[in-house]
């Protein structure tokens, strides 16, 4: 493996990661100046965008394919781990994505937290975010890719909790931390797992890879291992525990909206683009184990279904403009998996392309509505609820106009990105499985009403908040529009012009339903036009009540709540725990008896043997007796002790001396 | 008539002498330390000196001994001066000849 071979390897790939490392290590250890910091971090990912563009455009070309570049880690007992990086298009499409959004919300983030005095620390934590990332999407071994997984999760944490003196905040950290915890200790069985049953942690190893199909056919061919799933199918259910608990999906989404008290260009890059998505993209990574079970697939659709509809309807109890958007993207991961789920089943290999299509996407336009927000939160003076916004529209254009680009990409707007990229989702759906596909459509339909009724909120009617609507710089607007720009013509330009899902799977991907069409589009005009006929015209405000509230209030009052799920979690398992505590504590309480007896034994014993034996036997007679008559032979010592700390040294140098003259005299 | 063993050896027992001297004799407790570095580096020259002239030079037991000896002999020198600061503090002098606590 070498670094500096840019044309026969793709070791030089390590660089992409390299370049933020340098700039965390600089900005960690010199802590510069906030403004210096910003520069650094910029320009270390300008260089691995770069080198990304190199990649991504080698996955286009002749050489395209599966590319690898691997080198032994360690040898212990006859065990080699082996760790590499591999270039294909999915890693390529991930690599140009994560750097270009990354550089645009590094952009973004250099006016946005111009003002804050941890502004290194920040980018500091920025960039080793980017090493986790751009490592764990070229990593070709599943261990070294669970050691960059950490690393992202290490950093989401360190971001969520920037602002740790506010309580909320280093709550919310410590939440998304152990939750996603909860879904590592899957990912980890399943690595453990796939290496017992193959001994290699490598993906891709001309022939011999753990994704490779000698590997995967012997896997499947073991039946029934474990809940009725062939060998295959165990290692990737694991590994799916894993993606939910890092994509937020139902059960563990909880940590996901929360993560919101973070600064929100960290909600936009982390919590929205990139790292949730790293789940996502271990389902794609690991496909081919997910293709070995249909029933891993089928749990995979069906969760991400359920999940997409949970969420959707959650979002549309909220008023708080980031949670909204939260929510938004666990529905919008739900779909992904979907996607991946159903797209396997309908598709086979094809399957990878239509999450992982949606994945990009989504990247793009949830990335613009969480800055655009970030941006008007700015300008209403800090405030994040959507009751004490309203008119932005006529105050902040060019914001405004940028965050609905994305909004209706979000909404699947016809021939925006979000419409071809939901389309395949729909169809792969409409193909596997019918109930899926109905899930996934109301979401889908949700998701329009509720972007509607916040954009509603935010910039209809007139301005409710307090102090006047502040512009923004035109480095954050900036970011902006280069978003809005992909958002609405990525879908076109890379479905009709670059046949994206045939690149992305290497296979072709041509699918048609007319009737999921029709769906798709009723669902986006629907969505909105709805949401426009009860929120368009209503009085809107923390006095007001919710137009939905009037009419629906119990089942509102689940949504505002988010279905009480946090409770729940705090009557049964916070509940169970201390139940537990209780239960030790009480068989603490007997073993203490039990200590407490046969220490009343040993003292009884103790008694006896320390009066007759110890004191008279051994003090007085052996004991005391020695002792008188060493300290009467130490008097006598003592008179050459005289505490002058030289006269020590001499005497030994003396002795010394003696000692030698000695040697001299009768060794020879 | 180039370097051999001997002179190194012999410049190192004079090293050693002069320290062991000054050890022995000086009541300043800082001159006393700076006398025991140099006991020590008279020790490492040996080191050093039978290295070079031995018959094998690629090993590099030699040096690796010196610079063990030359990492640990920071830190005594650190413990010594800290231990002398304390001194100081408790008995105001560092006149070996008044610090007499050392008996009994």
């Amino acid at each position: 493996m070498n670094l500096f071979d840019f044309s026969h390897s793709v070791g030089w790939l390590w660089w992409i990661p390299l370049f933020p490392l340098m700039a965390t290590v600089w900005l960690g250890f010199f802590n510069p100046s906030g403004k210096f910091a910003a520069a650094v971090a910029n320009a270390a990912l300008l260089a691995s965008l770069l080198l990304s563009i190199r990649a991504f455009a080698m996955t286009w070309g002749p050489e395209a394919g599966v590319l690898t570049a691997n080198f032994t880690w360690i040898q212990v007992a006859g065990v080699n781990l082996e760790f590499g990086v591999v270039l294909n298009p999915l890693t390529g499409a991930m690599l140009a994505m994560v750097t270009f959004v990354g550089l645009l919300i590094f952009l973004y983030s250099t006016s946005y937290m111009s003002r804050d005095p941890g502004m290194t620390r920040f980018f500091c934590y920025l960039s080793l975010f980017m090493v986790g990332m751009l490592g764990l999407v070229m990593s070709n071994s599943l261990l070294l890719l669970f050691m960059f997984w950490e690393i992202v999760g290490l950093a989401s944490y360190l971001l969520i909790g920037f602002w740790f003196r506010k309580p909320s905040a280093a709550a919310a950290a410590k939440k998304a931390f152990i939750t996603t915890r909860i879904g590592d200790l899957g990912f980890l069985l399943g690595l453990l797992w796939a290496f017992k049953a193959t001994s290699t942690f490598l993906l891709f190893d001309g022939g011999q890879g753990l994704l490779e199909i000698e590997q995967i056919t012997a896997l499947s061919a073991t039946k029934d291992v474990l809940f009725g799933l062939n060998g295959a199918g165990v290692i990737a259910l694991f590994l799916f525990i894993g993606a939910v608990g890092k994509s937020g999906q139902l059960p563990l989404h909880v940590w996901l909206p929360d993560a919101m008290e973070g600064p929100t260009p960290v909600s936009a890059l982390i919590h929205a683009a990139t790292m949730v998505a790293a789940g996502v993209f271990l389902v794609a990574r690991a496909f081919p184990l997910f293709l070995a079970d249909a029933t891993v697939l089928g749990i995979v659709s069906w969760v991400g279904a359920l999940t997409a509809l949970f969420a959707a309807l959650v979002a549309l109890g909220q008023y708080d403009i980031k949670r909204i958007l939260a929510y938004s993207t666990v529905s919008q991961l739900g779909l992904m998996m979907v996607g991946l789920g159903a797209g396997g089943l309908a598709l086979s290999e094809g399957g990878v392309s239509i999450g992982t299509f949606h994945l990009l996407t989504h990247a793009f336009f949830k990335a613009l509505l969480f800055l655009g927000a970030g941006a008007i939160i700015h300008g209403c003076g800090h405030e994040q609820d959507i009751r004490l916004m309203g008119g932005v529209f006529n105050r902040m254009k060019v914001a405004s106009i940028c965050y609905l680009a994305g909004a209706l990409a979000l909404c699947a707007f016809p021939f925006t990105s979000g419409y071809y990229s939901k389309d395949q989702i729909l169809l792969s759906a409409w193909t596997a499985h019918g109930a899926v596909f109905w899930i996934s459509a109301s979401a889908s339909l949700l998701t329009a009403f509720y972007m509607t009724r916040q954009c509603c909120y935010v910039f209809l009617g007139d301005y409710r908040g307090k102090g006047p609507i502040r512009q923004s710089p035109s480095l954050m607007t900036a970011p902006l529009v280069i978003l809005a720009i992909f958002s609405l013509a990525m879908g076109i330009v890379s479905e009709e012009f670059y046949h994206i899902l045939t690149y992305l799977s290497g296979i072709a991907v041509d699918q048609h339903a007319w009737i999921v069409v029709v769906v798709s589009w009723v669902i986006a005009l629907g969505g909105i036009a709805l949401g426009l006929l009860i929120y368009g015209g209503s009085q809107l405000g923390l006095d007001a009540t919710d137009p939905m509230k009037g009419s629906l209030r119990t089942p509102y009052a689940w949504l505002e709540n988010q279905f009480f799920i946090d409770e729940l979690y705090d009557a049964t398992v916070a509940r169970l725990w201390k139940a537990s505590a209780v239960l030790i504590v009480f068989l603490e309480s007997g073993i203490h008896f039990l200590v407490e007896t046969v220490r009343g034994l040993v003292t009884g014993m103790g008694g006896f043997l320390s009066k007759t034996i110890d004191q008279k036997l051994i003090d007085q007679i052996s004991f005391d007796g020695v002792c008188d008559r060493i300290y009467k032979s130490g008097r006598l010592n003592a008179i050459i002790q005289n505490g002058f700390l030289q006269g020590y040294l001499r005497s030994v140098t003396l002795g010394a001396v003696i000692l030698g003259v000695l040697y001299l005299v009768f060794a020879r | 008539m180039g370097l051999t063993l001997h002179h190194f050896l012999i410049l190192s027992a004079i090293l050693f002498s002069i320290g062991l001297v000054g050890a022995l004799t000086r009541r300043h407790i800082i001159i006393m330390l700076i006398c025991l570095e140099i006991m020590l580096n008279a020790a490492n020259l040996n080191l050093i000196a039978f290295w070079h002239f031995s018959s094998n030079p690629l090993l590099m037991h030699g040096p690796l001994f010196t610079l063990f000896a030359i990492a640990i002999a920071a830190t005594e020198a650190a413990l010594g001066l800290a231990l002398v600061l304390a001194i100081f503090r408790h008995y105001k002098t560092i006149d070996l000849e008044s610090i007499r606590d050392l008996k009994e």
